[in-house]
């Protein structure tokens, strides 16, 4: 006979009332990603029978291919550029005086809260042959001709690296200032030269930023359409925009739903590698 | 003058007949447009008149993308909409799928006297316009120095300048074959490899596919191409704003909307009676008085109610079509044609991707989609 422990019922009365709690919103999961999701494997397997059609076609296909490709080089560019911009801004941030630090950190926000729509547009006034960039290059006598920067791949880049800089910045900025001073003083002090000092120190402990900012915005950048829909001039096709013409033009959703699927398996690989670099929990929690 | 004692007449007619109609009033249909400055002028010119003059009420709805709804409707058993104005390519598919009724021209007697070419047993064209070549004027100043066929797009050394085409198969392949030779007259069926091939040709020297109309009169206007293929009224629109391009309707391909009825319309009746007065030439004469398109009977033109100068404007006016390809619907909605328009997406959207990738390459995918064609 055992008495069952009093702080082990109170332990299960726990249990279940965070299980009552968690509930709903394991339903808006279930209701709005684990079905869908579900439905989107399904469609993509099943066509009148079950078929892997579609995704030999992805696999044989020279457009389907050469489009991921270009999807992914746009992300590494993407992610990178993004890197170099974002680190200095976010340790700028960190270290400045206050109204400096809150300024520079509402310079990356506020284009936030703009429409992705209007920012792309923008874009496109600005880098077209008869636009600002070119006009004012023009007029400073550096070059003759417009330059092409933009109904390309070039514009393309340019404008996701916009949309997307917040999204490196801020998760820089949560680690950043989560690095206790103190260290760098006692590096300091222990002789270190500045550019050491950050070398050994900081740079290190900054590292689940920069992992946590390059994921965030290599993943976004895959799933990019309008940006390279309207800058991309018809001829950066990517996959998204897969996508959306095989269900426009074929009307086939099969087909549509096998690329979203291999993105997803795509994503969540990438996702899984990064996990054994900086386990996703700590990197989430950063946030 | 002869307007206005058309006019005149017109109030007459009307006021007569709504006197009669008022013993069964409440009579009623809904019509469905496209919405915009589109249909407001169509309000005005045609649907507020017709309705007068039938004594019936005219409700209207406007989406931009009917197809999806009149397919759900006529699947539920309970249309609610009865006339739809549509690109023809969907009436004929209508008719086809068993979702647009087939016309009882008999009980129409103005879509009867219309030309064979603008009606089918499930259409009646209604209003045109054109895809076209445009170009700019800083560019090419004068006009016999500027690009006046496709065969002139085509030659970048002759006119040297940065292009734009269409991110669409329709029309742009008809482009295509007129630029390889072919008569305007002699496209239909249209020969979609010999067009593929004549794509390859100007590929590299296409600076942007545009998807939006908007975003092809922007490209002329800013300067951002020289030449493009765009639809008339997009360009006349920037011309009135005073940007330096043009146009020719030579080589230019006639594309209408139609008008159909949905199978199972509630007010078949009224329908019937709208759709005769709505092709009525003197109504359709009053349409491009108020937007940039082209009446849907040519015999609008022989009602002088257009003025002579506007004339000249329109697409569908008889010296401007005697130039141009009508473009067949019929066609385009034939299994031929919607492998065609399959096929864009393998081939012509990707030149960055697939810069030559060769024809045979695309026979040996055949079987995965890319050369649905070769299989119809």
């Amino acid at each position: 006979m055992t008495v069952i422990d009093p702080s082990l019922r109170q332990q299960r009365r726990e249990q279940t009332l965070m299980v009552l709690l968690a509930s709903p919103a394991a339903l808006v999961i279930l209701g709005l990603v684990i079905v869908p999701v579900g439905w989107l494997s399904f469609q993509s397997i099943y066509d009148g029978g079950f078929t892997l059609e579609h995704y030999r076609r992805i696999f044989s296909e020279d457009i389907y291919w050469r489009s991921f490709a270009l999807t992914f080089r746009i992300a590494v560019m993407v992610t990178l550029i993004t890197l170099l911009l974002g680190y200095p801004l976010a340790y700028a941030a960190v270290r400045a005086r206050r109204p400096w630090d809150v300024l520079i950190l509402a310079c990356v926000i506020l284009p936030f809260w703009t429409s992705v729509l209007v920012r792309a547009y923008a874009w496109l006034v600005l880098l077209q042959r008869t636009g600002v960039a070119n006009q004012a290059l023009r007029n400073l006598g550096l070059i003759d001709e417009p330059l092409a920067m933009v109904h390309n791949e070039l514009g393309t880049v340019i404008a996701t690296v916009h949309i997307l800089l917040p999204f490196m910045v801020l998760p820089l900025y949560a680690t950043m200032q989560k690095i206790p001073r103190d260290l760098l003083m006692a590096g300091a002090s222990l002789g270190g030269a500045p550019a050491h000092v950050f070398r050994r120190v900081f740079l290190p402990l900054s590292l689940p930023g920069v992992i946590a900012g390059t994921t965030l915005v290599f993943v976004l950048t895959l799933g990019f359409y309008i940006t390279p829909e309207l800058l991309g001039g018809g001829r950066t096709v990517m996959i998204s925009m897969l996508v959306s013409r095989n269900v426009e033009l074929y009307n086939q959703w099969g087909a549509a739903s096998a690329v979203g699927v291999v993105l997803l398996v795509c994503v969540l690989a990438i996702f899984a590698a990064v996990n054994r670099i900086v386990p996703l929990d700590k990197l989430l929690g950063q946030k | 003058m002869a307007t206005k004692r058309i006019t005149s007449l017109l109030a007459g007619a009307a006021g007569l007949i709504a006197l009669t109609a008022a013993a069964n009033a409440a009579e009623q249909m809904t019509f469905v447009s496209q919405g915009g400055a589109y249909q407001k002028a169509q309000t005005v010119a045609i649907l507020d008149p017709a309705a007068k003059k039938l004594g019936i009420t005219i409700n209207q709805e406007s989406i931009p993308d009917a197809w999806p709804v009149m397919r759900s409707q006529v699947a539920t058993g309970k249309p609610t909409w009865d006339v739809v104005d549509v690109a023809t390519n969907f009436c004929l598919r209508g008719g086809e799928q068993g979702i647009v009724e087939k016309l009882d021209f008999s009980k129409l007697p103005n879509a009867a006297a219309m030309p064979a070419d603008y009606r089918s047993d499930y259409s009646i064209v209604y209003e045109t316009y054109s895809t076209v070549l445009g170009y700019s004027t800083a560019k090419f100043a004068k006009a016999e120095a500027a690009p006046q066929s496709w065969a002139d797009f085509w030659d970048v050394k002759k006119f040297p300048g940065r292009r734009s085409l269409r991110n669409h198969p329709l029309a742009t392949l008809e482009i295509a074959l007129m630029a390889d030779g072919v008569p305007a007259d002699k496209l239909y069926p249209l020969d979609v490899d010999r067009a593929f091939k004549k794509l390859e040709e100007i590929k590299p020297h296409i600076t942007v596919w545009w998807t939006s109309g908007a975003q092809s009169a922007q490209l002329l206007n800013d300067g951002e191409v020289d030449m493009i293929q765009a639809w008339n009224g997009r360009i006349s629109a920037i011309m009135k704003e005073g940007a330096k391009v043009n146009y020719t309707y030579n080589q230019g391909i006639l594309q209408h909307t139609s008008l159909c009825m949905l199978k199972g319309a509630p007010n078949q009746a009224t329908a019937y009676k709208f759709l005769n007065e709505a092709v009525d030439p003197t109504l359709q004469a009053n349409l491009p008085l108020h937007i940039d398109y082209g009446p849907g009977n040519p015999k609008a033109f022989e009602t002088s109610v257009i003025p002579a100068a506007r004339v000249k404007e329109l697409p569908s006016a008889p010296e401007n079509a005697k130039i141009q390809a009508l473009m067949s619907y019929a066609w385009w909605t034939s299994p031929a044609g919607e492998a065609a328009e399959k096929r864009w997406v393998c081939s012509s959207r990707s030149d960055r991707m697939s810069p030559r990738l060769p024809a045979r390459r695309l026979r040996i995918a055949g079987m995965t989609g890319c050369e649905w064609d070769d299989r119809a």
